[in-house]
């Protein structure tokens, strides 16, 4: 009965709080949205080659080469002034046999790529001298042997690529979605819940609504369900932002896309309110973010831990994000159901049970009974 | 008399700093009892100590016959703080409803206490404005009508007129008299003296302890003073002497 009254207050404060709501419903929405840009974009470089002495062949071959454009020089000092000046990212230039290549080296994909460019134009350019050769010693040989070499040369492979998820259009936007759709959620239901109880502490409200008789356990539980539901709510919104605005495809079922969300959000709640308790302000509680929040996107799986040292592994195993992001992985991205993602379900409500056991001792800081 | 409001060797320290060094002091029915010291004699941690906000660090505290800390108690008893703590986001009609079914209130009861308690105050017609929108006095005046919610025995008021002006002051104090003629307990602090001769019983709080209680016209005549004023300043003097 009470828990009701508390959960009914806080969803009419929030919902008519316009601000709030627009961090809690478009905020997501907008940063998706930059984020789908940012990560999708066409990152592939283009360059620009210098040459000095360098045959035509070479040259016309490397000019060949995707995002790849050459300009001739008439002297090496020209060329390398074109270098100095940033109108090239390198130059090649030939000394009796040998190729000097030197990069601008500004840009390492830059170099890259210009590497790449120089490496397969001479490669070609020698096998098609190779070839010629080939063909003039084969006009040598009887026609009957011809005939054989003739069949032998035409099989050349066909290379067919087919993919378990997504198209050739997945990139890494698609990799970050699933653990981003998890730290929205986890970020603002921890900041708005956490401000939440700060504000009735600060306003007194906390030490009136303590002189009656309610109990702890109730505004706990009151909390816990009106931000579990906008919780609920800010999923649907994300989730229908990467579905149908990002183009994002979900293999597993949306079910337990919600029900990891919800989740995580109950463990953000509580860990909002846990924290709160430990900040005088609402300044001092966003002074939490960069020490509770920002990490936890370090260790969840974003970049690969498999290759770092082995504490990171260590700490991301008591981060609530990493069990939220690997779930969210797993439904996402392998179409896993309930048997792959118990394991992390199973961390997370342990996450919650032991939060909100704290916040119910925490509250007796400010009412002993 | 019972006791409403019975404290007993009621201490509380902060760290090395002794904010209540055994305060005796009791609350009982048909009168108002005035908690009178200087800011920063502990007139706000008594009264949280005594309803178990804060750990008291020796001593006890019962309210209605139950040792406090005691949640049950907090029912029957109306607190109103120094500072006005409202929802701002909310109307005063539903600030009125959450903190009536805090105390337990529900249905007609608590729809027909709450339009009781906002008629007292004088707040019948601004019920459903946003309490942004209120006036200090306003917020002031609404704060009061949620202590008295639920027909309180015992009402603990910290300051109920700081700040706001004669008129409201007057109304409020009419109100208290009301309640107190109603049987009901009053526990009001203060540190306007002018306020102090209008209650039945002065309890001075100097330096963590309650150094006098009694009605204003003992006291006076105790200090050998005509105001209630003369009381206060004359015991500082003694105490600080």
């Amino acid at each position: 009965m009470r828990t009701l009254a508390i959960t009914n207050r806080i969803v009419k404060e929030l919902s008519r709080d316009k601000r709030t709501l627009a961090l809690l419903f478009l905020a997501p929405i907008f940063i998706m949205w930059l984020l789908s840009i940012m990560f999708s974009a066409n990152t592939k470089p283009h360059v620009t080659i210098g040459t000095y002495n360098v045959s035509s062949a070479l040259v016309q071959r490397m000019d060949k080469v995707k995002n790849v454009k050459t300009k001739e020089y008439d002297s090496k000092a020209a060329a390398q002034r074109a270098l100095k000046d940033y109108q090239v990212d390198s130059i090649v230039t030939k000394n009796g046999s040998d190729y000097h290549v030197r990069y601008a080296n500004i840009d390492s994909t830059k170099t890259a790529l210009s590497r790449q460019a120089f490496q397969l134009a001479l490669q070609r350019t020698q096998a098609t001298a190779t070839q010629r050769t080939i063909h003039k010693l084969a006009a040598t040989l009887p026609a009957s042997v011809q005939a054989q070499f003739g069949q032998q040369s035409s099989a050349i492979p066909s290379v067919k690529s087919s993919y378990q998820y997504g198209d050739h259009n997945t990139n890494f936007f698609s990799k970050v979605i699933p653990v981003f759709m998890g730290f929205f959620v986890f970020f603002f239901v921890f900041l708005i819940s956490g401000i939440g109880l700060l504000k009735e502490r600060t306003s007194g409200t906390l030490d009136r609504l303590l002189a009656t008789p309610v109990r702890r356990g109730e505004i706990v539980a009151g909390y816990m369900i009106s931000y579990g539901a906008v919780a609920i709510l800010q999923t649907v919104v994300i989730v229908a932002t990467t579905i149908w605005l990002l183009k994002v495809e979900v293999v597993g079922s949306l079910f337990w896309v919600f029900v990891i969300n919800f989740l995580l959000s109950l463990v953000a709640l509580a860990l909002g309110i846990f924290i709160s308790t430990f900040a005088s302000s609402e300044f001092q509680m966003v002074q939490f973010i960069p020490l509770v929040v920002l990490p936890q996107i370090f260790f969840s799986g974003l970049v690969p831990l498999s290759g770092m040292p082995s504490w990171t592994v260590a700490v991301s195993k008591i981060l609530p994000l990493t069990y939220a992001s690997n779930a969210m992985n797993d439904v996402i991205l392998k179409g896993g159901g309930f048997n792959a993602i118990a394991g992390d379900l199973c961390a997370l409500l342990i996450f919650g049970i032991i939060f909100v056991v704290l916040n119910i001792i925490g509250l007796k800081r400010y009412r002993k009974v | 008399m019972q006791n409403l409001l019975d404290i007993r060797q009621l201490e509380k320290r902060f760290g090395d700093q002794v904010v209540l060094r055994g305060v005796n002091l009791q609350v009982t029915a048909d009168r108002i009892t005035g908690l009178i010291g200087p800011s920063g004699s502990g007139k706000t941690t008594l009264i949280k100590t005594a309803l178990g906000m804060e750990k008291s660090s020796g001593g006890s505290a019962t309210v209605l016959g139950k040792t406090m800390p005691n949640r049950l108690a907090l029912a029957k008893m109306g607190y109103m703080a120094q500072s006005d703590a409202l929802y701002l986001d909310l109307t005063a009609r539903e600030n009125l409803q959450f903190f009536g079914q805090m105390k337990g209130l529900t249905g007609t009861k608590l729809k027909d206490d709450v339009e009781h308690v906002a008629g007292i105050v004088d707040l019948t017609t601004s019920l459903d404005k946003r309490v942004q929108a209120f006036s200090g006095g306003m917020k002031r005046r609404l704060s009061l009508a949620i202590a008295l919610l639920a027909s309180p025995q015992l009402l603990i008021l910290d300051e109920p007129t700081v700040g706001i002006d004669p008129a409201l002051s007057k109304q409020i104090w009419a109100e208290l008299k009301r309640r107190r003629d109603a049987g009901c307990g009053v526990l009001v602090t203060t540190h306007v003296m002018s306020e102090a001769e209008q209650v039945d019983s002065v309890a001075l709080l100097m330096q963590g302890t309650i150094i006098a209680n009694d009605t204003p016209q003992n006291l006076k005549k105790q200090y050998q003073v005509d105001s209630i004023e003369g009381v206060f300043l004359k015991a500082e003097k003694e105490v600080e002497d």
